[in-house]
C-alpha cells in the first residue's frame, strides 16, 4: 500500500516539470538534421534562441521546487538543489542574460566546429544521401504491400552512417516486420538491437534489422501510447526478439502481446514499476 | 516399465561453471536435460538507468564493468558512438593506441575463454598457462593506465594517455612470444583425443538458426558465416590491415574452439601490423569541448568485441547526459540460444555447451 | 608376520597385530600427507607455480595444516540429510581402504596377511567403498550429490570388471591369485616382469585403476565444473577428511597392486643393482606409479559420462577378453 501511495504521488510531480521541454525535441524531430545542415553560423542563433527558450521554460520549475521541496526535502540531492538554485538565479537576473549568451555561444562554436568537418561541405546545397534512394523505395514498398499510412515518417539518420530510419504505425508494425523478414528486396534475417526509449510524451521501441548479404541496415521505430504501452511482438520472426522484449518490457513496462514468454528478465518478479520509465520513483530513494 | 520421476535441478546461481552468478533451472531425465530455463539478472547493476544521470566521461567506466573480460571493447564503443555524434575527428596515434589496447585486449579475452573452457572441460593446467600470457598483457595495460580489468583508458575524443616508454616494443616482444605459446597450447591440447571427443558435434546449430537468434561473434562464424565486423563494416582503423576472418563449417563446439584459436593468431597479425605502422609522435586527444553534449539526435554504433557485436544506441537531446542509453550486449544475445541447445543433452555437455558460447555475466545482466 | 596367525591368540600376540595395525596406519597417513604435498607440488611446477611454500620448509606442513583445519571445523550435517547414513558414509567408506592394505606383501618377508585370494580380497572391499559412496550421495539429500552418487556406482561397478579381467592374465600365467606368489613368479630381472608378457593387461589394469580411483580423467563423481563436488558436496571437517582419506589409501593401494602385478614387485630391474635392497625397489616403482597419477591429472581434461561408460563396456572388456584370449595361447604354445 505504501509503495502505491509512493508512486502515485511520485507519478505526479515528476513528469510535469520535464513535460514542456519536452514537447520541444517533439516538434523538432523531423527537423533533427537541419541544424546542422545548416551552416554553423545560421547555427549560433538558434542555439542562441535555446537558451533563450530554456529560461523561460524554467521559470515554472522553481515555484515547483519549493512545493516538492516542503514535501520530501530528504529526497533532493544536494548538489541538484544546488544545480537548479543556480540555474534559476541565472534566468532571474537580467544582468546575467549576457552571459548566458556568451555561454550559448561556446555552446553553439563546439558544435560548430564538429559539423564544420562533417556537415559543411554538403552544407549549401543539401546534397540528398546515398542511401535516400533505398530511403524512398523501403518507404514505397510498405505503402504498397502493408498500408497506404503505415509509415509515419521516413528520414535518414545522417551521424548514424546515413541510416535509412522509418516510424511505423503501431497497428501495422507485425506486417511490416514480416515484410522486412520476408520481401526477397528486403529479406532483413538479422536483427542486430532492439532498444526502447521513453520520450515521455510516447514510447518508442527501435529495431535495427540488417540484410546480412547486402550490409543494407535499417532503423524502424515503432511508437506507442505511453499509458498503455503496446507492441506486436516480433518474437515468431525474429527470434533473437525474445530476450531483447522482454527487457524492455520489464525496464519500460512495454507490453509485448504475441510474445512466447513475457516475464521480467532482469529486475526481481516482484518488482514494481519498470526502471527505465522517466517517471519512475526508485523504492528507496536514498539510492 | 519402472516409473521415473524428473528431477529439477538449479545449476547456479553459485556454481563453478555458470561463470559468474547465472542460474539454468534444468529438468533431468536420469542425466538427460528435458528443459532448461535461463534466469538471469542477478548482476544488474542498471548500467543504462545510472548512465542518463551521468556525462558521457563518467559512464565511460561503467562499460568497463559491463564486460569486465574485455574493456577496453566497451570503452570503445561508447567514445566512438558519442564521437560519430559529435563530428570529432581523432588523431592517428590515439586511433593507433585504441587499436592496439582493443586487440590486445582480444588476445586476453579469448586466452580467459580458453583457459575456463578447459577448466570445465576437466582440465586444469591449461588454465594457468592463459591465465599466465593474460597476465604480460594486464601487465602492459596497468603500465599504460594504471588498471589491470576495468581500465577507463579512452576518452571521448581519443585516449587518455600515451603509450609509456618502450612499451611498444614490450608489445612487439609478447606478440612474437604469443606465436610459440599457441603452438605449445595446440601441442597440449588441441589434439587431445578426449578433449576432441567431449567437443566434436556438440551444441551444433546451423547458419539460419544462427541468425535467427542473431548471434554473433565466433557463435555466427562456426557455422560458415562470414561476418566479422572490423571486416564487414569497418570501424576504426580496421580497413589499413590485413587479416582473415575464420569461419567454421558444422557449428559445433569444436568450431567455436578452433575459430578463437584462429581469431587470437589473427588479432596478433593485427598486432604485428599496426605497431609496425604506429606513428612515431602525434596527439592522442583530439579537440574536445570541455563539455561533451552531442547533438540532438539519436545513434546506433556497433564493433567487434570479442563476444561479438556489442553496440551502443545513444538518443541524445543535446544535454550532457544521454536521454537513453542502451547497450547491446552480445553475451546477452548469444545466450538466448542455449536452452534450444541444452535440450536433449546430458548434464556434461550443459557445460560444455555453456562454455562454449562464451558469456561474460557482467555483460548479460548489465 | 606370517608365523603369528599360525599361533594361538595371546594378548601378546594381540599387541603385536594392534601395534602393526597402528603402525601401517602412521605409515598410510605419512604417505597420505606427503602424497597430497606432492601432488600439489608436481602439478604446481607443471603449470609454472610454486605449489604449496608458505607453511613450514617448503611447505611441507602443508597437509598438516590442511588436515588440522579439517579435524578442527564445526561438524555440520544439513538439516534434511539422514543422519544415520550420512554418518555412517564416511566410515563406511574408509574401513575397507584401510582393510585392503593387509594383504600386501611389501618384500619377501614383509607382509601382514598372506591370503591366498590376494586379488580377489582386494576387489570384494574395494567394492564396499562404492556403496558407501552410493550413500553419501543419497544420504545428503542434495541434487547433486545423487547425481555423483549415481555416477559414482555406475562408474566403479563398470571399471571394476575390466580391472579382474586384466589381472587374469598373471593371474594364469603365476598360477596364483596369491600376490607373493605372483612377485616370486616374476623374480628375475625387468625382462622377467609380467608387463611384458601382459601388456595389455597392463594398460587396461592402468586405465581402470586410475577409474576406479575416481581420478581425472576419470574423476566424474566429483566432476567440479559440472556437479561442483559430486558426493561429498555436503561433507565439511573431519567427514570429508575421511573421504579425502579414502581416495588417498586407494591411490596407495592402486601403486602397491601395480607394482606387485606387473612391475615384478620388490625384485631390482637389472642385475648390477641388486645391492639396493628389495623395499627401496619397491617404494621406487610405488613412486614412479603414484607419480603418473599426478601427471596424468595436470595433463587430461575429464571424460564424459557416456563416453566412460562405453570405454568400460565397448572398449576394455572386450580386450581384456583378448587379453585372456592371447595368454591361454602362448602358455599353451610355449609350454
Amino acid at each position: 500500500m505504501s509503495e502505491e501511495n509512493n508512486r502515485e504521488q511520485g507519478d505526479a510531480p515528476v513528469p510535469d516539470p520535464k513535460s514542456e521541454p519536452v514537447a520541444e525535441p517533439q516538434a523538432e524531430l523531423p527537423a533533427v538534421e537541419q541544424p546542422q545542415a545548416e551552416t554553423p553560423i545560421a547555427n549560433i542563433p538558434a542555439a542562441e534562441q535555446q537558451q533563450a527558450e530554456q529560461p523561460v521554460a524554467e521559470t515554472p520549475p522553481p515555484a515547483r521546487r519549493v512545493e516538492t521541496d516542503e514535501e520530501k526535502a530528504a529526497r533532493r540531492k544536494a548538489s541538484l538543489e544546488a544545480r537548479e538554485a543556480a540555474k534559476a538565479a541565472a534566468a532571474q537576473a537580467a544582468g546575467l542574460a549576457a552571459q548566458a549568451g556568451t555561454e550559448g555561444r561556446a555552446v553553439a562554436k563546439a558544435s560548430g566546429d564538429s559539423d564544420g568537418e562533417g556537415g559543411g561541405e554538403e552544407a549549401p546545397p543539401r546534397e540528398p544521401s546515398p542511401n535516400q534512394p533505398r530511403l524512398d523505395r523501403v518507404a514505397a514498398i510498405l505503402r504498397e504491400l502493408v498500408s497506404e499510412d503505415a509509415v509515419e515518417e521516413a528520414y535518414i539518420n545522417e551521424p548514424n552512417d546515413h541510416l535509412p530510419t522509418l516510424v511505423v504505425k503501431n497497428e501495422f508494425w507485425l506486417k511490416s516486420a514480416e515484410l522486412f523478414r520476408n520481401h526477397e528486396e528486403l529479406s532483413c534475417s538479422y536483427l542486430r538491437n532492439v532498444s526502447g526509449v521513453d520520450y515521455e510524451t510516447h514510447m518508442e521501441v527501435v529495431y535495427y534489422p540488417l540484410n546480412m548479404d547486402t550490409r543494407h541496415c535499417y532503423c524502424l521505430k515503432v511508437r506507442t501510447s505511453r499509458d498503455q504501452p503496446t507492441v506486436s511482438s516480433v518474437t515468431p520472426i525474429w527470434e533473437t526478439a525474445n530476450w531483447n522484449e522482454r527487457e524492455i518490457y520489464d525496464l519500460l513496462g512495454i507490453d509485448f502481446p504475441g510474445h512466447p514468454d513475457l516475464r521480467r528478465i532482469m529486475m526481481p518478479d516482484d518488482w514494481v514499476g519498470h526502471p527505465l520509465r522517466k517517471d519512475y520513483v526508485p523504492l528507496d530513494p536514498e539510492v | 516399465m519402472i516409473r521415473t520421476e524428473e528431477l529439477l535441478l538449479n545449476v547456479g546461481p553459485q556454481h563453478p561453471s555458470t561463470h559468474g552468478v547465472f542460474r539454468i533451472v534444468v529438468k533431468l531425465d536420469g542425466e538427460v536435460i528435458t528443459e532448461a530455463t535461463p534466469v538471469m539478472g542477478y548482476l544488474h547493476r542498471g548500467t543504462e538507468k545510472l548512465a542518463e544521470n551521468l556525462n558521457f566521461t563518467q559512464i565511460i567506466p561503467y562499460t568497463d564493468r559491463m564486460d569486465y573480460v574485455s574493456a577496453m571493447t566497451n570503452n570503445y564503443v561508447l567514445c566512438h558512438a558519442v564521437e560519430k555524434m559529435m563530428g570529432l575527428e581523432i588523431p592517428e596515434r590515439a586511433e593507433f593506441m585504441r587499436l592496439i589496447v582493443m586487440e590486445m585486449q582480444r588476445v586476453a579475452s579469448h586466452l580467459v575463454w580458453w583457459g575456463t573452457y578447459l577448466l570445465d572441460i576437466g582440465a586444469i593446467s591449461p588454465f594457468l598457462y592463459a591465465f599466465s600470457d593474460r597476465e604480460r598483457i594486464l601487465g602492459m595495460f596497468n603500465e599504460l593506465c594504471g588498471a589491470r580489468l576495468t581500465y577507463n583508458y579512452m576518452r571521448v575524443g581519443g585516449v587518455k594517455w600515451d603509450a609509456p616508454e618502450g612499451w611498444i616494443e614490450k608489445v612487439k616482444t609478447f606478440v612474437k612470444d604469443m606465436h610459440y605459446r599457441l603452438d605449445e597450447y595446440h601441442n597440449l591440447v588441441s589434439g587431445n583425443e578426449i578433449f576432441l571427443s567431449r567437443i566434436k558435434g556438440i551444441g551444433k546449430y546451423d547458419a539460419k538458426t544462427a541468425i535467427d537468434y542473431g548471434l554473433s561473434g565466433a557463435n555466427l562464424r562456426c557455422t560458415g558465416v562470414q561476418w566479422d565486423l572490423r571486416k564487414a563494416e569497418p570501424y576504426s582503423l580496421y580497413d589499413r590491415f590485413e587479416f582473415d576472418v575464420p569461419v567454421g563449417k558444422n557449428g559445433d563446439c569444436f568450431d567455436r574452439y578452433e575459430l578463437r584459436m584462429e581469431e587470437i593468431v589473427q588479432s596478433l597479425r593485427i598486432l604485428e601490423q599496426a605497431l609496425e605502422q604506429f606513428p612515431g609522435d602525434g596527439e592522442t586527444m583530439g579537440k574536445v569541448p570541455r563539455v561533451i553534449r552531442p547533438p540532438a539526435g539519436e545513434i546506433y554504433v556497433r564493433i567487434e568485441s570479442p563476444r561479438g557485436e556489442i553496440g551502443c544506441h545513444i538518443v541524445s537531446k543535446g544535454k550532457a547526459e544521454p536521454y537513453r542509453l542502451k547497450f547491446r550486449r552480445p553475451s546477452f544475445v548469444n545466450l538466448q540460444i542455449l536452452p534450444k541447445l541444452l535440450v536433449g543433452e546430458s548434464m556434461t555437455n550443459l557445460v560444455t555447451i555453456l562454455g562454449g558460447i562464451d558469456i561474460v555475466l557482467g555483460e548479460v545482466d548489465c | 608376520m606370517q608365523h603369528f596367525w599360525d599361533q594361538p591368540l595371546s594378548w601378546g600376540n594381540a599387541g603385536i597385530f594392534i601395534a602393526s595395525a597402528v603402525g601401517i596406519l602412521a605409515v598410510v597417513i605419512i604417505f597420505v600427507t606427503y602424497a597430497i604435498y606432492f601432488e600439489r607440488k608436481f602439478i604446481g611446477w607443471m603449470q609454472f607455480r610454486k605449489g604449496p611454500n608458505r607453511t613450514g620448509p617448503l611447505g611441507l606442513l602443508q597437509t598438516v595444516a590442511d588436515v588440522s583445519k579439517l579435524l578442527l571445523k564445526e561438524d555440520t550435517i544439513p538439516k534434511k540429510a539422514d543422519r544415520g547414513l550420512f554418518i555412517l558414509a564416511p566410515a563406511l567408506a574408509f574401513v575397507p581402504s584401510f582393510a585392503v592394505l593387509a594383504f600386501i606383501p611389501y618384500t619377501l618377508e614383509l607382509q601382514f596377511a598372506d591370503l591366498n585370494v590376494g586379488f580377489l580380497y582386494y576387489v570384494a572391499l574395494s567394492g564396499i567403498t562404492t556403496i558407501a559412496i552410493v550413500v553419501a550421495g543419497w544420504a545428503s539429500n542434495n541434487k547433486y550429490s545423487l547425481l555423483g552418487g549415481m555416477r559414482s556406482a555406475a562408474q566403479m561397478i563398470s571399471y571394476e570388471v575390466p580391472l579382474v579381467m586384466s589381472v587374469v592374465g598373471v593371474v594364469m600365467m603365476s598360477g596364483s591369485l596369491n600376490l607373493r606368489e605372483i612377485v616370486i613368479s616374476q623374480s628375475g630381472y625387468f625382462w622377467h616382469w609380467n608387463f611384458i608378457p601382459q601388456i595389455l593387461g597392463f594398460g587396461i589394469f592402468l586405465i581402470a585403476a586410475v577409474s576406479e580411483l575416481n581420478r581425472t580423467p576419470f574423476d566424474l563423481p566429483e566432476a567440479e565444473s559440472e556437479l561442483v563436488a559430486g558426493y561429498h558436496v555436503e561433507y565439511s571437517g573431519f567427514r570429508f577428511a575421511f573421504f579425502m582419506l579414502t581416495e588417498y589409501i586407494y591411490v596407495y593401494a592402486i601403486a602397491c597392486l601395480t607394482t606387485i602385478l606387473f612391475l615384478g614387485g620388490w625384485n631390482s630391474p637389472i642385475p648390477q643393482l641388486d645391492f639396493v635392497p628389495g623395499l627401496l625397489w619397491f617404494f621406487l616403482k610405488f613412486a614412479v606409479i603414484v607419480f603418473s597419477l599426478f601427471w596424468i591429472r595436470a595433463t587430461f581434461p575429464r571424460l564424459r559420462v557416456d563416453q566412460l561408460m562405453g570405454m568400460a563396456w565397448k572398449v576394455l572388456l572386450p580386450l581384456a577378453i583378448l587379453n585372456i584370449f592371447l595368454t591361454a595361447v602362448g602358455i599353451e604354445i610355449m609350454g
